[in-house]
Protein backbone atom coordinates (compact mmCIF):
# COMPACT_ATOMS: atom_id res chain seq x y z
CA UNK A 1 0.00 0.00 0.00
CA UNK A 2 2.74 2.36 1.04
CA UNK A 3 4.88 1.35 -1.92
CA UNK A 4 1.95 1.96 -4.25
CA UNK A 5 1.38 5.42 -2.86
CA UNK A 6 4.97 6.46 -3.55
CA UNK A 7 4.77 4.90 -7.03
CA UNK A 8 1.70 7.03 -7.79
CA UNK A 9 3.44 10.09 -6.38
CA UNK A 10 6.49 9.48 -8.53
CA UNK A 11 4.33 8.92 -11.61
CA UNK A 12 2.65 12.28 -10.99
CA UNK A 13 6.05 13.91 -10.59
CA UNK A 14 7.35 12.40 -13.84
CA UNK A 15 4.17 13.44 -15.65
CA UNK A 16 4.59 16.97 -14.33
CA UNK A 17 8.20 17.21 -15.49
CA UNK A 18 7.32 15.70 -18.85
CA UNK A 19 4.38 18.07 -19.34
CA UNK A 20 6.65 20.98 -18.40
CA UNK A 21 9.06 19.93 -21.12
CA UNK A 22 6.27 19.71 -23.69
CA UNK A 23 4.61 22.99 -22.75
CA UNK A 24 7.82 24.84 -21.90
CA UNK A 25 6.98 25.45 -18.22
CA UNK A 26 10.32 26.69 -16.88
CA UNK A 27 10.01 25.76 -13.16
CA UNK A 28 9.10 22.20 -14.12
CA UNK A 29 12.01 22.04 -16.54
CA UNK A 30 14.40 23.28 -13.83
CA UNK A 31 13.09 20.72 -11.35
CA UNK A 32 13.55 17.98 -13.90
CA UNK A 33 17.10 19.01 -14.64
CA UNK A 34 17.88 19.19 -10.89
CA UNK A 35 16.54 15.67 -10.58
CA UNK A 36 18.77 14.43 -13.38
CA UNK A 37 21.88 16.16 -12.03
CA UNK A 38 21.45 14.71 -8.54
CA UNK A 39 20.49 11.28 -9.83
CA UNK A 40 23.61 11.14 -11.96
CA UNK A 41 25.92 12.27 -9.18
CA UNK A 42 24.42 9.66 -6.87
CA UNK A 43 24.59 6.92 -9.48
CA UNK A 44 28.31 7.59 -9.70
CA UNK A 45 28.71 6.49 -6.09
CA UNK A 46 25.90 4.16 -5.07
CA UNK A 47 26.66 1.05 -7.19
CA UNK A 48 30.27 0.98 -5.96
CA UNK A 49 29.20 1.54 -2.36
CA UNK A 50 26.66 -1.30 -2.49
CA UNK A 51 29.17 -3.66 -4.13
CA UNK A 52 31.57 -2.97 -1.25
CA UNK A 53 28.75 -3.64 1.21
CA UNK A 54 28.08 -6.97 -0.56
CA UNK A 55 31.76 -7.94 -0.43
CA UNK A 56 31.92 -6.97 3.23
CA UNK A 57 28.89 -9.12 3.87
CA UNK A 58 30.40 -12.30 2.37
CA UNK A 59 34.06 -11.89 3.33
CA UNK A 60 34.11 -10.39 6.80
CA UNK A 61 33.05 -12.77 9.53
CA UNK A 62 30.57 -11.87 12.19
CA UNK A 63 33.07 -12.91 14.88
CA UNK A 64 35.58 -10.40 13.62
CA UNK A 65 33.09 -7.52 13.56
CA UNK A 66 31.78 -8.48 17.00
CA UNK A 67 35.26 -8.67 18.43
CA UNK A 68 36.25 -5.19 17.26
CA UNK A 69 32.93 -3.33 17.17
CA UNK A 70 30.53 -5.46 19.22
CA UNK A 71 29.20 -5.36 22.77
CA UNK A 72 32.50 -6.45 24.31
CA UNK A 73 34.69 -4.19 22.17
CA UNK A 74 36.85 -1.49 23.72
CA UNK A 75 37.00 2.25 23.22
CA UNK A 76 39.18 1.49 20.18
CA UNK A 77 36.01 0.55 18.33
CA UNK A 78 35.29 4.27 17.96
CA UNK A 79 38.70 4.78 16.39
CA UNK A 80 38.02 2.01 13.84
CA UNK A 81 34.74 3.56 12.74
CA UNK A 82 36.35 7.00 12.65
CA UNK A 83 38.88 5.62 10.15
CA UNK A 84 36.14 3.90 8.17
CA UNK A 85 34.11 7.12 8.13
CA UNK A 86 37.12 9.10 6.94
CA UNK A 87 37.18 7.05 3.78
CA UNK A 88 33.40 6.98 3.25
CA UNK A 89 32.44 8.48 -0.09
CA UNK A 90 29.35 10.53 -0.89
CA UNK A 91 27.40 11.65 2.14
CA UNK A 92 24.96 10.50 4.76
CA UNK A 93 22.92 8.63 2.17
CA UNK A 94 25.87 6.25 1.68
CA UNK A 95 26.63 6.07 5.41
CA UNK A 96 23.17 4.69 6.30
CA UNK A 97 23.41 1.43 4.31
CA UNK A 98 27.03 0.98 5.47
CA UNK A 99 25.91 1.51 9.07
CA UNK A 100 23.23 -1.12 8.61
CA UNK A 101 25.80 -3.60 7.26
CA UNK A 102 27.95 -3.04 10.38
CA UNK A 103 24.94 -3.37 12.66
CA UNK A 104 23.82 -6.58 11.04
CA UNK A 105 27.27 -8.11 11.55
CA UNK A 106 27.12 -7.42 15.26
CA UNK A 107 28.49 -3.89 15.79
CA UNK A 108 26.92 -2.29 18.86
CA UNK A 109 24.44 0.54 18.47
CA UNK A 110 26.77 3.14 20.02
CA UNK A 111 29.46 2.35 17.46
CA UNK A 112 26.97 2.39 14.57
CA UNK A 113 25.67 5.81 15.62
CA UNK A 114 29.20 7.12 16.06
CA UNK A 115 30.01 5.91 12.54
CA UNK A 116 27.09 7.91 11.13
CA UNK A 117 28.20 11.02 13.00
CA UNK A 118 31.82 10.62 11.92
CA UNK A 119 30.80 9.97 8.33
CA UNK A 120 28.97 13.29 8.47
CA UNK A 121 31.76 15.41 9.93
CA UNK A 122 35.08 13.78 9.09
CA UNK A 123 35.20 12.52 5.52
CA UNK A 124 38.74 13.13 4.36
CA UNK A 125 38.07 14.32 0.77
CA UNK A 126 35.53 16.83 2.09
CA UNK A 127 37.91 18.09 4.76
CA UNK A 128 40.62 18.73 2.20
CA UNK A 129 38.23 21.06 0.39
CA UNK A 130 37.19 22.65 3.63
CA UNK A 131 40.71 23.32 4.89
CA UNK A 132 41.85 24.75 1.59
CA UNK A 133 38.98 27.23 1.33
CA UNK A 134 38.33 28.01 5.00
CA UNK A 135 41.78 27.58 6.51
CA UNK A 136 43.14 24.71 8.55
CA UNK A 137 42.22 26.41 11.83
CA UNK A 138 38.52 26.37 10.96
CA UNK A 139 38.64 22.66 10.15
CA UNK A 140 40.63 21.74 13.26
CA UNK A 141 38.25 23.61 15.56
CA UNK A 142 35.24 22.01 13.93
CA UNK A 143 36.72 18.51 14.26
CA UNK A 144 38.04 18.99 17.79
CA UNK A 145 34.58 20.01 18.98
CA UNK A 146 32.36 17.75 16.92
CA UNK A 147 34.21 14.42 17.27
CA UNK A 148 33.94 14.20 21.09
CA UNK A 149 30.32 15.39 20.88
CA UNK A 150 29.53 12.70 18.31
CA UNK A 151 30.98 10.04 20.63
CA UNK A 152 29.10 11.33 23.68
CA UNK A 153 25.78 11.61 21.86
CA UNK A 154 26.24 8.18 20.26
CA UNK A 155 26.92 6.58 23.64
CA UNK A 156 23.97 8.29 25.33
CA UNK A 157 21.49 7.67 22.52
CA UNK A 158 22.83 4.15 21.99
CA UNK A 159 22.34 3.21 25.64
CA UNK A 160 18.84 4.60 25.61
CA UNK A 161 17.95 2.71 22.42
CA UNK A 162 19.39 -0.51 23.77
CA UNK A 163 17.43 -0.16 26.98
CA UNK A 164 14.24 0.31 24.99
CA UNK A 165 15.03 -2.77 22.89
CA UNK A 166 15.29 -0.83 19.65
CA UNK A 167 16.35 -2.58 16.43
CA UNK A 168 17.72 -1.20 13.21
CA UNK A 169 15.73 -2.34 10.17
CA UNK A 170 16.51 -3.17 6.59
CA UNK A 171 14.32 -1.84 3.79
CA UNK A 172 13.24 -4.66 1.53
CA UNK B 1 38.06 7.82 -10.15
CA UNK B 2 40.10 6.18 -7.36
CA UNK B 3 36.98 4.86 -5.66
CA UNK B 4 35.97 2.65 -8.57
CA UNK B 5 39.57 1.50 -8.96
CA UNK B 6 39.42 0.20 -5.39
CA UNK B 7 36.02 -1.40 -5.97
CA UNK B 8 37.26 -3.11 -9.12
CA UNK B 9 40.46 -4.44 -7.51
CA UNK B 10 38.53 -5.84 -4.53
CA UNK B 11 35.90 -7.33 -6.80
CA UNK B 12 38.55 -9.06 -8.94
CA UNK B 13 40.42 -10.31 -5.86
CA UNK B 14 37.16 -11.70 -4.55
CA UNK B 15 36.29 -13.26 -7.89
CA UNK B 16 39.58 -15.12 -8.20
CA UNK B 17 39.47 -16.36 -4.61
CA UNK B 18 35.87 -17.56 -4.66
CA UNK B 19 33.47 -17.11 -7.55
CA UNK B 20 30.43 -18.32 -5.68
CA UNK B 21 30.99 -15.90 -2.82
CA UNK B 22 31.50 -13.06 -5.27
CA UNK B 23 28.22 -13.72 -7.03
CA UNK B 24 26.55 -13.88 -3.66
CA UNK B 25 28.09 -10.52 -2.78
CA UNK B 26 26.75 -8.99 -6.00
CA UNK B 27 23.35 -10.43 -5.27
CA UNK B 28 23.38 -8.92 -1.80
CA UNK B 29 24.50 -5.61 -3.30
CA UNK B 30 21.61 -5.63 -5.76
CA UNK B 31 19.01 -6.68 -3.19
CA UNK B 32 20.01 -3.96 -0.77
CA UNK B 33 20.22 -1.34 -3.48
CA UNK B 34 16.81 -2.17 -4.90
CA UNK B 35 15.38 -2.33 -1.37
CA UNK B 36 16.33 1.25 -0.59
CA UNK B 37 15.76 2.56 -4.13
CA UNK B 38 12.20 3.87 -3.58
CA UNK B 39 13.41 5.94 -0.62
CA UNK B 40 16.27 7.28 -2.72
CA UNK B 41 13.90 8.25 -5.49
CA UNK B 42 11.68 10.09 -3.01
CA UNK B 43 14.74 11.87 -1.66
CA UNK B 44 15.79 12.90 -5.18
CA UNK B 45 12.32 14.26 -5.89
CA UNK B 46 12.45 16.34 -2.69
CA UNK B 47 15.96 17.56 -3.50
CA UNK B 48 15.02 18.57 -7.03
CA UNK B 49 12.03 20.61 -5.85
CA UNK B 50 13.79 22.23 -2.89
CA UNK B 51 16.75 23.20 -5.06
CA UNK B 52 14.33 24.96 -7.40
CA UNK B 53 12.63 26.81 -4.54
CA UNK B 54 15.92 27.66 -2.86
CA UNK B 55 18.86 27.79 -5.27
CA UNK B 56 22.41 27.74 -3.88
CA UNK B 57 23.00 31.39 -4.75
CA UNK B 58 19.95 32.46 -2.77
CA UNK B 59 21.00 30.47 0.30
CA UNK B 60 24.41 32.06 0.11
CA UNK B 61 22.87 35.53 -0.16
CA UNK B 62 20.82 34.98 2.99
CA UNK B 63 23.88 33.82 4.92
CA UNK B 64 25.32 37.29 4.47
CA UNK B 65 22.76 38.59 6.98
CA UNK B 66 24.17 41.41 9.15
CA UNK B 67 22.71 40.34 12.49
CA UNK B 68 24.87 37.45 13.71
CA UNK B 69 22.22 35.49 15.63
CA UNK B 70 19.77 35.85 12.78
CA UNK B 71 22.55 34.78 10.43
CA UNK B 72 23.11 31.70 12.62
CA UNK B 73 19.43 30.83 12.56
CA UNK B 74 19.24 31.14 8.78
CA UNK B 75 22.47 29.18 8.43
CA UNK B 76 21.16 26.28 10.49
CA UNK B 77 17.81 26.21 8.77
CA UNK B 78 19.41 26.30 5.34
CA UNK B 79 22.02 23.72 6.34
CA UNK B 80 19.35 21.33 7.58
CA UNK B 81 17.34 21.47 4.37
CA UNK B 82 20.04 21.76 1.74
CA UNK B 83 21.99 18.91 0.19
CA UNK B 84 25.21 20.17 -1.34
CA UNK B 85 28.44 18.34 -2.09
CA UNK B 86 31.62 19.60 -0.42
CA UNK B 87 33.19 20.78 -3.66
CA UNK B 88 30.33 23.25 -4.09
CA UNK B 89 29.86 24.30 -0.47
CA UNK B 90 33.39 25.17 0.56
CA UNK B 91 34.37 27.35 -2.41
CA UNK B 92 31.11 29.30 -1.89
CA UNK B 93 31.80 29.59 1.84
CA UNK B 94 35.31 30.80 1.04
CA UNK B 95 33.81 33.60 -1.06
CA UNK B 96 31.37 34.52 1.71
CA UNK B 97 34.24 34.57 4.18
CA UNK B 98 36.05 37.11 2.01
CA UNK B 99 32.87 39.19 1.94
CA UNK B 100 32.98 39.30 5.72
CA UNK B 101 30.49 36.63 6.75
CA UNK B 102 31.62 35.43 10.22
CA UNK B 103 33.28 32.03 10.60
CA UNK B 104 30.65 31.26 13.21
CA UNK B 105 27.79 31.54 10.72
CA UNK B 106 29.65 29.50 8.11
CA UNK B 107 30.46 26.85 10.70
CA UNK B 108 26.79 26.62 11.74
CA UNK B 109 25.87 26.26 8.08
CA UNK B 110 28.44 23.61 7.14
CA UNK B 111 27.98 21.56 10.32
CA UNK B 112 24.19 21.35 9.96
CA UNK B 113 24.70 20.62 6.28
CA UNK B 114 26.85 17.66 7.29
CA UNK B 115 24.93 16.37 10.28
CA UNK B 116 21.29 17.25 9.75
CA UNK B 117 19.42 16.01 6.72
CA UNK B 118 15.75 16.80 6.35
CA UNK B 119 15.84 15.73 2.71
CA UNK B 120 17.63 12.46 3.51
CA UNK B 121 14.96 11.56 6.11
CA UNK B 122 13.12 9.27 3.67
CA UNK B 123 16.29 7.16 3.43
CA UNK B 124 17.27 7.45 7.08
CA UNK B 125 13.88 6.45 8.45
CA UNK B 126 14.00 3.19 6.48
CA UNK B 127 16.95 2.10 8.58
CA UNK B 128 16.37 3.86 11.89
CA UNK B 129 12.64 4.44 12.09
CA UNK B 130 11.29 7.97 12.09
CA UNK B 131 11.60 8.58 15.84
CA UNK B 132 15.27 7.68 16.13
CA UNK B 133 16.01 9.52 12.88
CA UNK B 134 14.44 12.69 14.30
CA UNK B 135 16.36 12.36 17.57
CA UNK B 136 19.61 11.85 15.68
CA UNK B 137 18.98 14.95 13.55
CA UNK B 138 17.99 16.97 16.61
CA UNK B 139 21.26 15.96 18.25
CA UNK B 140 23.07 17.12 15.12
CA UNK B 141 21.46 20.56 15.47
CA UNK B 142 22.63 20.86 19.07
CA UNK B 143 26.15 19.78 18.12
CA UNK B 144 26.17 22.35 15.32
CA UNK B 145 25.27 25.16 17.74
CA UNK B 146 28.11 24.16 20.07
CA UNK B 147 30.60 23.86 17.21
CA UNK B 148 29.56 27.27 15.87
CA UNK B 149 29.82 29.00 19.25
CA UNK B 150 33.28 27.53 19.89
CA UNK B 151 34.32 28.61 16.38
CA UNK B 152 33.04 32.10 17.14
CA UNK B 153 35.09 32.18 20.36
CA UNK B 154 38.25 30.87 18.71
CA UNK B 155 38.03 33.48 15.96
CA UNK B 156 37.07 36.17 18.52
CA UNK B 157 33.77 36.89 16.79
CA UNK B 158 31.90 36.52 20.06
CA UNK B 159 33.16 36.98 23.60
CA UNK B 160 31.88 35.36 26.77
Amino acid sequence: MKARFSTVLFAVYIAFVFASLVFGFQPGKDIGSNFLTFTLSMLKILPGAFILIGLFQVWVSRERVEKHLGEESSILSFLWVLLLAGTTVGGLYVAFPVAYALYEKGARIQVVLAYIGFAAVSRIPMMIFEASFMGIRFTVVRLAVSIPLVVVSAVVLGRYLKASNWKMTSPQ
Amino acid sequence: MIFYGVVLVLLLLSFFSDRKKTFKALKIAWNRFSGILPAFVLMLVLVSISLYLLPHELVMKYLGEENISRGMGIAMLAGSFALMPGFIVFPLCGILREQGVPYMVLSAFTTTLMMVGVLTLPVEKQYFGIKTALVRNGTGLIIAVIVAVVTGLVFSEVVL
